[in-house]
């Protein structure tokens, strides 16, 4: 069986929501996590991780979720495979919501993750060939052996060469090619890719990012693509997704983002991105400081505490996601943007 | 190693054979524990194969013909204080001695690798019951939990394996306990979670081969606690009980011929330190064979 001949992966989990349905729509997710101390262990207080959380994924799309160190991405996406449990909220997949149509199982049929750790993700004491079949092997498909060989090769690794060594004897950009070649050997149609570059050198990074890419058009998969790298998310996105201390502060398509960042935040991220053009200096300070604690979040908008066009009426009220006039699909959530908001400065264009 | 061109299937069998062939490759290459395996080995055959050896009686006494001196004509090693032959009783002994010595660490090595790697992958409330019930059992020194269980057993060969396996299931389960929370930390574990594996699969192909060398380990360096415990309970008269041969039991009968004849008194207890030194340094040897990299 020769992956390269299909469209889409051998045994892929079928369509059934037809295409104008999103592939993964999220409604609220929320997941707390309890501080634990005192002597009985209480919960003394709650590290609000994701807190009202909601996106969705098209068909065949790739969404990149950008934001800071602790920001929730990496929760968000262990929720989306049920690694960690969520407390809320509503996870739906090609139209089938977990827990109800679809079983925790059926959905890690169609949905796999590439971490960023490549030599953590590989088990030391399996030989690459089994710990790509192992996944195969357990969903039940067929020939999972052939399936590792035929995956091995298409992301560029000699199945002769590599099948019986073992993680500790390839290099870190071959490993991560094994975690995706892991990854793939369930047929999955969406792909989380947690910072699944940001630990690889430059040229090894882009020759994974080109294989991505190039795996993404052959078998028509869909990406969850979090990175803490804007050119990376650029590179690779159809769409991007802020994340600000749990929240989505602001998502849109890519390039609708990178000519206009309609949220504070993002536009400080993007001023902190090194620029190659003389002509587009650094202008405005980039952010200073940690964000604050999630135990504590601040009141109102979550981001005021750091924004430079904080007025009172964001330490009171928390704005919502909304749709920007100019361009549709681009969403924000800053009061700037809300002219019935009550922000003294809300809606004079090319302040925010 | 893996250099080998095969396209053939593979179970989880070959990783498992490949890395084991170097660890016996690195022993090979280690003399101190080589001859120490070679004692080990020579008193487990011996021990096994003692009544087709030719040697006395263990059992039969002679009056006139007690405390002999070692090198005795037909006595090579002397008699004891009831005139059965010296050899015949350390080599028989050997048998109830390594038994009760090695047979709790097998037993505590199973239950506490069972018991360890559950509470640390499960986590969670599974964990504090299995770790806070152990911990009641560390509250004591393992001598006195031998010496305790035992006399509320009674004296005998299977109480004294009992009690010891106890002895030994707290300290196996927290070592298997704190390598298997470090593994299931690691991305490979969620990755075979996320690739729709249950808990029982995931802990046979990703947990087990990663944590039970470890523990393995450190089981191996308690057969010489555990062989002097044993010991140490037929010496008090709550474990093997007379007219059995048993090191521990004769070091303690021939305790008042000391003055006697000091050597004869000595053998029985210089075997208890051979062995238990042996299986130490075996251990040690074992530990550096199976450290492949870190």
């Amino acid at each position: 069986m020769s992956a390269t001949e299909t469209t889409t992966l051998p045994d892929s989990p079928e369509d059934k929501g037809g295409p104008g349905q999103a592939l993964l729509i999220v409604k609220d997710l929320r997941k707390y996590f309890p501080v634990r101390g005192g002597i009985f262990g209480r919960a003394q207080a709650m590290v609000q991780a994701v807190d009202g959380v909601s996106f969705s994924v098209e068909k065949g799309e790739a969404l990149g979720i950008v934001g800071e160190s602790g920001c929730g991405k990496s929760t968000t996406a262990r929720l989306l495979i049920g690694l960690t449990e969520k407390d809320e909220g509503e996870i739906i997949f090609d139209g089938q919501g977990l827990g109800d149509a679809l079983s925790l199982r059926d959905l890690r049929r169609g949905v796999q993750m590439v971490f960023q750790d490549s030599y953590a993700s590989l088990n030391p004491r399996l030989t690459i060939e089994e710990s790509i079949a192992f996944g195969a092997r357990v969903q039940g498909l067929d020939d999972p052996v052939g399936r590792a060989h035929s995956l091995m090769s298409r992301v560029g690794l000699d199945p002769a060469r590599f099948a019986s060594r073992y993680p500790h004897e390839v290099s870190g950009g071959q490993r991560q090619r094994i975690n995706i070649a892991r990854a793939l050997a369930m047929s999955p149609r969406l792909v989380i890719l947690d910072e699944a570059v940001s630990a690889l050198d430059k040229s090894v990074e882009a020759q994974v990012l080109n294989l991505l890419a190039d795996l993404r058009e052959e078998f028509g998969l869909t990406y969850i693509f979090i990175s803490h790298d804007l050119n990376v998310v650029r590179y690779i996105s159809d769409r991007i997704l802020v994340m600000y201390l749990g929240e989505v502060v602001e998502v849109g398509p890519v390039d609708a983002i990178w000519s206009r960042q309609a949220h504070p935040y993002t536009r400080s991220l993007f001023s902190a991105m090194p620029s190659m053009d003389p002509d587009n200096r650094t202008k405005t300070p980039p952010l200073s400081g940690d964000p604050p604690n999630p135990i504590d979040p601040p009141k109102g908008c979550r981001f005021h505490t750091r924004c430079r066009f904080a007025d009172s009426v964001c330490k009171t009220k928390a704005p919502r996601l909304m749709e920007l006039p100019q361009t549709p699909g681009h969403l924000a959530a800053c009061h700037l943007h809300d002219p019935a908001s009550g922000h003294p400065k809300a809606g004079q264009e090319g302040l925010a | 190693m893996a250099l080998v061109e095969t396209s053939e299937a593979a179970g989880p069998a070959s990783a498992q054979s490949g890395y084991w062939s170097g660890v016996a490759r690195r022993l090979v290459r280690d003399p101190v524990t080589m001859i120490c395996l070679g004692i080990i080995v020579a008193l487990i055959l011996s021990a096994v194969f003692a009544p087709w050896l030719g040697l006395a009686d263990p059992y039969k006494g002679s009056m006139i013909a007690r405390l002999k001196p070692l090198g005795t004509e037909g006595h090579l090693l002397g008699t004891d204080e009831q005139g059965r032959d010296m050899l015949a009783r350390l080599i028989y002994g050997g048998r109830l001695t390594l038994f009760i010595g090695l047979m709790p660490v097998v037993l505590a090595f199973f239950v506490g690798s069972v018991l360890g790697i559950v509470a640390g992958y499960a986590g969670g409330i599974t964990n504090t019951v299995i770790m806070r019930t152990v911990d009641v059992f560390f509250a004591f020194p393992s001598v006195l939990l031998a010496i305790a269980i035992s006399g509320a057993l009674g004296a005998g060969i299977v109480n004294s394996l009992v009690s010891l396996t106890i002895v030994f299931i707290p300290p196996i389960t927290r070592v298997a306990e704190a390598v298997t929370s470090g593994v299931r930390a690691l991305d490979y574990i969620d990755a075979a979670r996320a690739s729709g594996a249950n808990a029982l699969t995931v802990i046979r192909v990703h947990v087990i081969g990663n944590v039970l060398s470890p523990i393995f380990v450190y089981a191996t360096s308690l057969t010489s606690v555990c062989m002097i415990l044993a010991a140490g309970l037929s010496f008090l008269g709550i474990g093997v009980r007379p007219p059995e041969p048993e090191w521990g039991l004769m070091l303690n009968t021939l305790r008042s011929a000391i003055y006697v004849n000091p050597w004869l008194s000595a053998l029985p207890g210089l075997m208890i330190f051979v062995t238990s030194l042996c299986l130490n340094l075996l251990s040690d040897g074992v530990r550096s064979a199976m450290n492949v990299r870190d």
